[in-house]
């Protein structure tokens, strides 16, 4: 094994396992685990070479790997998605960074109308295994233009696969897969969560299938579905109320584990999707779908999508505090869900 | 499930490779483009396809050019106006009329239809059908020889209509930054869809949009073989050599319109004849004759030649059943 130069890994016990370190650290570790072991796999992006990326989500790359594998783009994203589809269309496994998700819209044909259609478009002869990986979502004041979650942007999509990450730990083992796998993959990770630390154990047995959900907590009076910067909030909420929820992370959305989810409601007979997106056309939308359909029978009340309000994101802190469904704010969905099993009205309806 | 079987690499790269060998094999392949093209107009007139096509006759010697100076081992990313480029990179007229008809027979099994043509065997990668998304995949097929250290090249042809879109400046901007191993290849054939170049477009030679990206540029008469694939063959060398891409122009002109319904009435009188007068088939078969590769036949015995070839293309195209079922749901995923 050669060795690395990831400076935040170092003082910490480079082979002390497990490692308690922040999720930007565990993207840095997992990219160049897979650099490590694949010398296909390169990196570009804006700034992610010399200064190690904005959020410093590729430290120690540049200086373990070098240029020709680390690569700082123009801020071009049309222009270096596209050198990622070719790129993977002929050998290398480009691993990309779109700052923020928002700066995908100018590039978008590359993801959604080339990558994700090179593989069907040549009869299964190109592969196109390149990873997006996009900081998401809002709580660090960035304003409506750079908060955004936008999965639904993807969202059934044929030839994609779409990830989001949950902290450090699941960081780490979708990242890998994301780079393992012979499809383009849209990784999101919630910006506000590259500072949190975790438990993270480098290695194999931490790569997370693409398409496997977690239940990170199990309970038994309701199925409690959430992604990304979402998990905490449904895990703080379960803690605080009165009811015994099981909590699923979903962590993939393309494919989504549809198993998981159903199973659970089996034994729960209730589903909550919490969601940091706006209400309408939102990731739940598509579990909410499948599970009142496929799971009918097994309901005991209606499915409930606690959501952010159809508005864009608010700047002040205040404002955008609210936006985002808060643990509380859960509970009480919750709570008022079970007092009659009927949905509640969200706390927005007076507004719209 | 794979349609590989659809496809005869051995033959695909031999149709190549004998384009930089024989002229008389370029004359071939220039007439055979032209008669393809012909028979995919009149399949859509008998109302036998449906969806729109998109042809290039008079654009003939830039798609054998380009096949000439390249190898099977190069990547060429190109446009919707690709049937021309299709075969002459190597894919046989049977692939190319069977997946205008959307047929197992076609080249991509009936999946893509007339705008994506593809095979890996000659290095096509399947064509765009999004104005100006191929150039940036282009420079992303030079990066990956550039950091693999092979000697390939990656080719991006698209018109003067993809040069006003940013997928083009990013992609050639960043292949300047990186010095990737690529050409530009632009085939101004005066018309961006229904527009004429001037309305749309702030310069008159596309080839000035190089010097933005410090990068060498040559403007080349696309009407004869030779002249392009000379040009062609330079850019490729320099990329070849560590030198670093290049934009080259050829003037050219499509005798049809943009799209099967477009008859281009906005185009002025008598310019679609004085560029017949310089029909590249026409060019190149007089010089031929001239040197004494025609090799003792008349252009006339040799299209009756090729009548013949694309008569049986045909035939095996319309006799192959229409793509499968099970085809529709094998590639949305690699595995």
């Amino acid at each position: 094994m050669a060795v690395y130069s990831l400076r935040p890994l170092r003082g910490e016990g480079f082979r002390a396992l497990p490692m308690r370190i922040r999720m930007n650290q565990a993207i840095s570790r997992a990219i160049a685990d897979e650099m490590e072991s694949d010398p296909r796999v390169v990196v570009f992006g804006e700034d992610v070479a010399v200064a190690e990326g904005p959020f410093k989500t590729s430290e120690g790359l540049l200086t373990t790997f070098g240029a020709d594998r680390v690569r700082d783009t123009p801020i071009s994203e049309t222009g270096f998605l596209g050198a990622a589809v070719g790129a993977a269309m002929t050998g290398l496994r480009p691993v990309t960074e779109i700052m923020f998700i928002e700066f995908l819209g100018v590039a978008f044909d590359q993801v959604v109308t080339e990558a994700a259609l090179m593989h069907y478009l040549s009869g299964g002869r190109f592969n196109v295994p390149m990873v997006v990986r996009a900081s998401a979502g809002s709580g660090l004041g960035f304003g409506c233009q750079h908060s955004q979650t936008l999965e639904r942007w993807m969202l059934g999509t044929p030839g994609l696969k779409l990830a989001v990450s949950s902290g450090a730990r699941t960081a780490y083992g979708l990242t890998r897969a994301a780079i393992r796998d012979n499809n383009p993959v849209v990784l999101l990770e919630p910006r506000a969560l590259y500072g949190e630390r975790e438990n993270v154990e480098p290695g194999e047995g931490s790569i997370i299938e693409l398409g496997t959900a977690e239940t990170v907590r199990e309970g038994s009076d309701v199925t409690v579905v959430a992604l990304g910067q979402t998990v905490k909030v449904a895990l703080d909420a379960e803690a605080a109320g009165s009811w015994s929820g099981e909590v699923i992370d979903l962590l993939s959305l393309m494919p989504w584990d549809k198993e998981a989810v159903l199973s659970s409601v089996r034994r729960t007979g209730r589903l909550v999707v919490v969601e940091e997106n706006q209400f309408t056309g939102g990731w739940g939308t598509e579990i909410a779908s499948f599970v009142s359909s496929a799971g009918f029978g097994d309901l005991k009340a209606p499915v409930l999508r606690i959501t952010a309000p159809d508005v864009p994101v608010p700047f002040g802190q205040e404002l955008e505090r609210r936006f985002l469904p808060s643990a509380e704010y859960v509970v009480q969905q919750v709570d008022a869900l079970l007092a009659n099993n009927r949905a509640p009205a969200p706390w927005w309806k007076e507004f719209v | 499930m794979s349609i590989t079987k659809h496809t005869d690499e051995k033959i695909e790269v031999q149709r190549r490779v004998e384009l930089a060998a024989s002229p008389l094999a370029r004359l071939q392949r220039m007439i055979e483009i032209r008669f393809v093209e012909d028979r995919i107009q009149d399949l859509f007139a008998q109302g036998l396809i449906p969806g729109t096509t998109h042809t290039s006759q008079g654009q003939e010697a830039v798609a054998v050019a380009l096949g000439s100076a390249t190898r099977p081992t190069d990547i060429v990313c190109c446009t919707y106006r690709g049937h021309g480029i299709a075969l002459a990179l190597g894919i046989r007229p049977e692939a190319v009329l069977g997946e205008v008809l959307g047929r197992q027979i076609g080249c991509m099994g009936g999946l893509g239809g007339s705008m994506h043509l593809s095979d890996p065997a000659i290095g096509l990668l399947p064509t765009f059908a999004i104005v100006g998304a191929g150039t940036p995949v282009a420079v992303g097929a030079a990066l990956q020889f550039a950091t693999l250290k092979s000697d390939g090249v990656a080719v991006s042809v698209f018109g003067d209509g993809a040069t006003n879109i940013g997928g083009f400046h990013e992609g050639l901007n960043l292949a300047a930054v990186w010095n990737l191993p690529a050409v530009f290849l632009c085939e101004n054939n005066l018309y961006g869809e229904y527009s004429p170049i001037a309305t749309t477009t702030a310069v008159t030679d596309i080839a000035e949009r190089a010097a933005s990206y410090n990068m060498p540029s040559e403007i080349v008469d696309g009407q004869d073989v030779d002249l392009v694939e000379a040009a062609i063959s330079r850019a490729v060398e320099r990329a070849r050599s560590g030198g670093g891409p290049t934009l080259i122009e050829a003037k050219t002109y499509r005798y049809a319109g943009h799209s099967r319904s477009d008859k281009a009435p906005y185009r002025p009188d008598g310019e679609l004849d004085a560029w017949l007068a310089r029909d590249p088939i026409e060019l190149y078969a007089k010089k031929l004759e001239s040197t004494g590769d025609l090799g003792g036949r008349t252009l006339d015995e040799i299209r009756d030649e090729q009548r013949g070839f694309i008569d049986d293309a045909e035939a095996a195209a319309v006799a192959s059943p229409s793509g499968s079922v099970a085809q529709m749901f094998a590639h949305v995923l690699a595995p």
